[in-house]
């Protein structure tokens, strides 16, 4: 029980400090994919801080408190999964935190948000089976839905479960805000939108929007980690390799796809999840 | 006082101008001068700008966007002319649509010369406007310190 506390003070306190690291970082290489020098490793952290020093100027005022439910929604969610419970409750606090960002996005009733903030929801629908489907798979696996008795075993799942895995790297593009998935706000800055469901966020309440997604990101990496870790400490460092991985490739799939069309995304990541996770599932059930 | 040097938005906006301004500010974000390694980042949204880059006149038609896009800027924030069309009206300014340049609506802190404005006078222009933000910045936080004294 002890360890599930001191992992989830942790989380609380250090997944921003990953999170906005870790999207320095992502900046960074990103410049010189594009071969420029690209912003100081801490960026993110310098923009924040400017953001927290601006005049709030709201569009409206509930806009604040439904943000700071989403805010406080994601840090519940990745206490939940750091300190160890069911990975089925993270996951559905995670969508209720989702739909709490809908509504900051369409209270402002300005079109451009609205639009972005219909987009998030069709994200939702995207990503939603293939994240279901995960934790059906881990339960196939391991017999339970319990981080900690997942993450306890000797075995990591992965070798249960490539096509989850793969089904769930591939969500996570949508999730991170990655190109060629960043309908509804962009992970940079201009679209076709202005800046989608976050057109109307300004000062302070755009700096609480980044730090939600700092502890998104840390919870799905994290979710990705449980994929490898098992009891011995090895997995551990194996688990942050592969994750640094699947970052670099994320970076890599956001710079070389252009911004795709919702229906398209829709049915790709369907058809990616329909026979990844799809054929696992039903090898699973075969050989279990 | 924090330091909010390092991170300042650009909110772009084209007035009447010919359009060559406008490619020279976009230069500035290319590989070649790469402003965002200053911070500098262009944002299409006025909510989440410090640095209004203006380029070309005003007329009558676009004053009240001009006027509008500046009022909903959260302050503090800086106001950069980009281009002689934009200080004063350039070669504009006998037309009889144009009112003059940027300073005719709103308050203009630094004004680029150029036609076009060269990429590194737009840098230079943009640094110049970064340590006048902070200056407002500070300001702006003595105000509203001195606001919520006043208040209690
Ligand atoms: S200053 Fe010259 S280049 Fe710039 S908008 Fe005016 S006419 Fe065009």
């Amino acid at each position: 029980m002890n360890n599930g506390v001191i992992y989830a003070i942790l989380y609380i306190l250090l997944a921003p400090l990953i999170g906005g690291l870790l999207e320095g970082i992502d900046r960074k290489i990103s410049a010189r994919m594009q071969r420029r020098v690209g912003p100081p490793l801490l960026q993110p952290f310098y923009d924040v801080i400017k953001l927290f020093n601006k005049e709030t100027i709201s569009v409206d005022s509930a806009q604040t408190f439904l943000l700071l439910t989403y805010f406080v929604l994601m840090v519940v969610t990745g206490v939940m999964f750091f300190s160890g419970s069911d990975i089925l409750m993270c996951f559905f606090v995670l969508s209720t935190a989702a739909t709490f960002l809908y509504f900051a996005g369409v209270i402002t009733s300005s079109p451009y948000s609205s639009i972005g903030a219909q987009r998030e929801l069709i994200q939702m629908m995207a990503y939603e089976p293939a994240v279901l489907l995960t934790c059906v798979g881990f339960y196939l696996a391991a017999g339970s839905f319990n981080v900690r008795e997942i993450a306890g075993t000797d075995i990591s799942y992965i070798l249960f479960l490539p096509g989850f895995f793969i089904a769930f790297v591939f969500i996570l593009t949508i999730k991170m805000r990655k190109s060629p998935f960043d309908t509804s706000t962009p992970h940079h800055m201009h679209q076709e939108l202005v800046k989608g469901i976050t057109t109307e966020m300004g000062s302070k309440n755009l700096a609480l929007f980044q730090i939600t997604e700092w502890y998104e990101n840390v919870f799905l990496m994290g979710v990705i980690c449980l994929f490898i870790v098992n009891s011995s400490w090895i997995s551990l460092i194996v688990s942050v390799i592969v994750f640094l991985i699947v970052y670099f490739v994320e970076i890599l799939i956001d710079n070389t796809n252009a911004r795709m069309k919702w229906a398209d995304m829709l049915t790709i990541t369907w058809i990616v999840t329909f026979f990844s996770a799809g054929v696992n599932l039903v090898v699973l059930m075969v050989i279990r | 006082m924090a330091n909010i040097t390092r991170s300042p938005w650009l909110l772009h906006y084209d007035g009447s101008s010919c359009n060559g301004c406008d490619i020279e500010v976009l230069a500035c974000l290319t590989p070649v001068y790469d402003a965002e390694r200053l911070g500098v980042m262009n944002t299409g949204d006025p909510m989440q700008a410090d640095i209004f880059l203006i380029t070309g006149g005003i007329n009558e038609q676009n004053r009240p966007t001009v006027k509008q896009l500046y009022d909903q800027m959260p302050s503090p924030k800086v106001v950069v002319a980009v281009g002689v069309c934009a200080c004063t009206g350039g070669i504009f300014k006998e037309c009889y649509n144009i009112l003059g340049g940027a300073d005719t609506t709103i308050p203009v802190d630094i004004y680029v010369p150029g036609c076009a404005a060269r990429p590194e006078a737009i840098i230079d222009g943009i640094v110049k406007a970064v340590a006048l933000f902070q200056k407002r910045s500070d300001d702006y936080k003595a105000k509203v310190k001195e606001k919520k004294k006043a208040g209690k």
